[in-house]
């Protein structure tokens, strides 16, 4: 319970970020979408051992973060609390790969801590840019952007409903499991028989509320189509978001742009 | 549970992805042939169902943890599979977008693990013959557990084999496997279950309900091609699957290998995935076990000094713009910003 | 006249578990007139509000709205001419801004964007919620939600204006506000409530529902003044029209 509640004012905190107007927020969302699509898919095409070269993408949400006032903070408390499954996952590559890849000075680095360290870094890039682009973009203008990329229409109206009454439901849910607190004070959880029919309550005031919603919109014309205001417009400065930062990912992709700066600086040191 | 981003390699996110996407596009076609009826409310709201109920956290009996809906299962039972499967996909798109959970490249993986098989295999195969109008309430819990246990193993098997596809992780399919499925058993159980529980206090309050959700006659015939091709789909990936995990020693065998020489199989493996990876430059680097790789296609090669040595100071240096470039552009903006009161709602 | 006539004629609905909600509700409505739907909890207020604008098509009877009768093929005319503000805010607030669904009526009415923006100012002027074009409806207060709903049914420009309980939930400074917002629309207006104070205020008449019939229809101040009336149908006179308990006069 209290997971969901502190997502939700996660959430509420990055809903008053996302209603910000920096020029960041006012991009197109659907530039704002495509350039992350191939931000990720550029970090994930990277071996599993690379670890270094990936750094230079952190430039990408970085940026992206700074531009549109999006605090630090928050972004780094949502990783740590999405960490422990992949570092689950991670953790077995130092105890099974234990060849040593790499020496830096005296300390010889196994294969294992190499892949390690790249998950972690890749989990940190792609979550890292998928809160920022929440952040920056907005629910709203990101279900837009999906339904003019081709997502299905059915499935953009799904998800302005579900976000609408995600609130309102969680609401419901709070108020009866306050109820069964104060009335089973003892119990720290209802059991199965009890959260069933919770549950079963819960899911007959939701199909309830499914009925009047739908009332409410045929009484205002709904014809099966949800409409709605505003059309979204490519502008030059869009297309040059986009290009510019697919052109950094290639670059990045194709050379190892942390070891030619290390050459160079070591390079003029000499 | 969802799959990471961080686990995934383009080839099988975008594979996922693309699955994923034609799934969900039938499904829609197949919707819009029948009107509305306040459908799009209903699954808009039982979305939102899905969230909430994932609050009520219940004793599982006999075992001191705790368990919650995922709701796969109960959707299908109530809006039939295509319906289900849509809002699967919004609850889990909501999410990945909003909540950041699974991320957004996973979306496909996590789409198929938890909506796909739930709502194409699990409901079809192992509830639908049990939940009938008439069913018992012991066959309708029994119908539940199989329903749930199959979506949930499915799931998981899935999360294990996209990420031995992926390649990123070095523990072996077989160990993986082994690590999650008997942990997805025991939550299976239990949301099968809450399931039965739920379903059961709806056939006690609203029996017209669940005889409305799933039109059975007309969604039986239309499911087959969708299962047909799921089946396909299944196949192709367990033939694949088979032939990675035949050819790279699992476990212990392979840490072996690692001591020695490696076996000439896992050799050639190697190579075969080299000239791949070449010609597409899609699947990551394997130069994953490295020590046969030729020194050319290796992200590291052999450990020298030198290279070590600019590759930190690289490293460093690079860390160091970054974090200088976020700063600079903070300043930019907040020295933008200061003449005009700030935006925003308060 | 019988343009914008609201009429019922032995209206009659049971609900899909049997229960009779309506057992023949007769009324004629004339245009421009305020009329209070007053009753007890279940006494089939909502209901009787779902069929004037069609969203329950009744079991048998029927009802007149304008020049159509209220029938699955007419339903296109009566939703043009009658906006119905629901109870619950919540359910009529679906889409994710407010201005969004402001708009939702016009854009489904199939105005031009430029007009649709028009009626979504005007509209949310008129309620004096103009600020909250661009909130998002689960981020406001009950007041404001009862706002932008009645904004939301404004915009398509009604004839009619049917409202179910309009001052529920609300705390006085905002049941101020939409009684004065009830006073200034000048066209037909019907309002369900056991807020009496509220329908002695705006309106002229009042028609009390009892367990699915109309157990009485007058003018308001006769009617919520009837104790007699009132006491049997589960309901109390609006407290200044009750003789003072510390004084024994009347008020007024
Ligand atoms: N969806 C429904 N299904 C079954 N009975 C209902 C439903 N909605 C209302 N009722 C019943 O119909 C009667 C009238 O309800 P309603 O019109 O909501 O009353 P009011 O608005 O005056 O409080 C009540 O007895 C109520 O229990
Ligand atoms: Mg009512």
């Amino acid at each position: 319970m209290a997971g969901l509640e502190s997502a939700l004012a996660h959430l509420g905190s990055i809903e008053a970020l996302a209603a910000r107007a920096t020029p960041v927020h006012r991009l197109d969302p659907r530039a704002k979408l495509l350039t992350t699509g191939a931000f990720l898919a550029t970090v994930v095409s990277f071996g599993p051992r690379q670890v270094i070269p990936l750094l230079p993408l952190a430039l990408y949400p970085v940026a992206l973060g700074a531009l549109g006032d999006v605090p630090a903070r928050p972004v780094l408390a949502r990783l740590a609390l999405a960490s422990p499954f992949v570092l689950l996952v991670a953790i077995w590559n130092p105890l099974l790969d234990r060849a040593p890849a790499l020496a830096i000075g005296g300390l010889v680095v196994s294969g294992g801590w190499l892949s390690f360290a790249s998950i972690l870094l890749r989990f940190c890039l792609t979550l890292g840019a998928a809160l920022v682009l929440v952040a920056v973009t907005g629910f709203d203008a990101t279900c837009a952007a999906l339904g003019r990329l081709g997502a299905p229409r059915i499935l953009v109206e799904q998800l302005l409903l579900l976000h609408r009454y995600l609130f309102v439901l969680v609401d419901e849910a709070a108020r009866l499991l306050r109820a069964h607190a104060l009335r089973a004070p003892e119990a720290r959880r209802p059991g199965l028989r009890v959260a069933g029919s919770m549950l079963g309550q819960l899911l007959l005031r939701t199909l309830a509320r499914a009925q009047r919603i739908h009332r409410a919109m045929l009484c205002r014309g709904f014809d099966g189509v949800l409409r709605r205001r505003g059309a979204l417009r490519l502008r030059a400065v869009d297309l040059a978001f986009t290009g510019g930062w697919c052109a950094f990912f290639a670059l990045a992709r194709a050379v190892d742009l942390p070891r030619l700066l290390g050459g160079l600086a070591l390079g003029a040191g000499r | 549970m969802h799959m990471s981003d961080a686990f995934l390699s383009p080839a099988v996110g975008g594979a996922m992805l693309a699955a994923s996407g034609g799934v969900a596009s039938v499904a829609a076609r197949r919707l819009r042939r029948r009107p509305d009826e306040g459908r799009v409310a209903l699954m808009g709201v039982l979305g939102a169902f899905v969230f909430a109920a994932q609050m009520v956290n219940f004793a599982i009996p006999g075992t001191g943890s705790s368990g919650h809906l995922a709701g796969g299962l109960l959707l299908a039972i109530l809006l039939g599979p295509h319906a289900a499967f849509l809002t699967m996909a919004s609850v889990l798109a909501v999410q990945a977008f909003v909540f950041a959970d699974g991320g957004l490249l996973a979306l496909g993986c996590n789409l198929f693990n938890m909506g796909f098989c739930a709502c194409y295999v699990a409901y079809p195969l192992a509830c639908r013959p049990l939940v009938g109008r008439e069913a018992s309430a012991r066959r309708l819990a029994l119908g539940a557990v199989a329903g749930s246990v199959l979506a949930l193993q499915l799931g998981a098997l899935g999360v294990v084999v996209e990420t031995a596809l992926s390649g990123a992780s070095a523990l072996p399919l077989r160990s993986f496997a082994l690590l999650l499925l008997p942990v997805h058993l025991a939550i299976g159980i239990a949301e099968g279950l809450v399931t039965g529980a739920v379903v059961l206090f709806l056939r006690r309050t609203r029996p017209e309900l669940l005889a409305g959700g799933a039109p059975a006659a007309p969604g039986r015939r239309s499911l087959r091609p969708v299962l047909v091709g799921a089946a396909l789909a299944a196949a192709l990936v367990g033939g694949v699957v088979s032939w990675f995990a035949s050819a790279r020693p699992d476990g212990l065998e392979w840490s072996l290998a690692r001591v020695g020489a490696a076996p000439p199989a896992v050799d050639r493996l190697h190579r075969l995935l080299e000239g791949l990876q070449a010609a597409t430059a899609l699947l990551p680097g394997y130069a994953f076990r490295g020590d046969a790789a030729p020194a050319g296609a290796a992200p590291w090669p052999a450990p020298s000094a030198g290279t070590t040595a600019s590759g930190i100071a690289g490293a460093l240096l690079t860390l160091g713009l970054a974090v200088a470039v976020g700063a600079a552009l903070r300043l930019a903006r907040r020295a933008d910003r200061s003449p005009r009161t700030p935006a925003g709602p308060p | 006249m019988s343009h914008h006539l609201v009429s019922a004629a032995d209206l009659r609905f049971a609900y899909p578990d049997g229960t009779e909600a309506l057992r023949g509700v007769s009324f004629v409505i004339h245009h421009g007139e305020s009329v209070g739907l007053v009753g007890a909890n279940g006494a089939g207020k909502s209901t009787l509000l779902l069929h004037l604008a069609g969203a329950l098509l009744p079991t048998s009877g029927q009802v007149r709205v304008g020049d159509w009768p209220v029938t699955a093929s007419t339903l296109p005319q009566i939703r043009r001419s009658l906006g119905l503000v629901f109870q619950d805010a919540d359910d009529q607030l679906f889409m994710p801004t407010v201005g969004d669904d402001v708009a939702f009526g016009p854009l489904n009415l199939g105005l031009p964007p430029a007009e649709v923006d028009r009626c979504v100012a005007a509209a949310l002027e008129r309620v004096g919620a103009a600020h909250l074009r661009d909130r998002p409806s689960h981020r406001l207060s009950g007041g404001e939600k009862r706002l932008a709903a009645i904004a939301a049914v404004l915009s398509s420009s009604p004839d009619i204006l049917v409202m179910d309980e309009p001052s529920a939930n609300l705390d006085p400074a905002a049941r101020r506000r939409i009684l004065s917002l009830l006073r200034s629309f000048e066209h037909t207006k019907i309002v369900a409530s056991h807020d009496l104070d509220l329908v002695l205020d705006v309106c002229a008449r009042t028609i009390v529902l009892h367990e699915g019939r109309v157990a009485a229809d007058g003018p308001s101040a006769e009617i919520l003044a009837d104790a007699r009336l009132l006491e049997p149908v589960r309901l109390e006179p609006p407290l200044r029209l009750q003789a003072c308990p510390r004084c024994g006069g009347a008020a007024r």
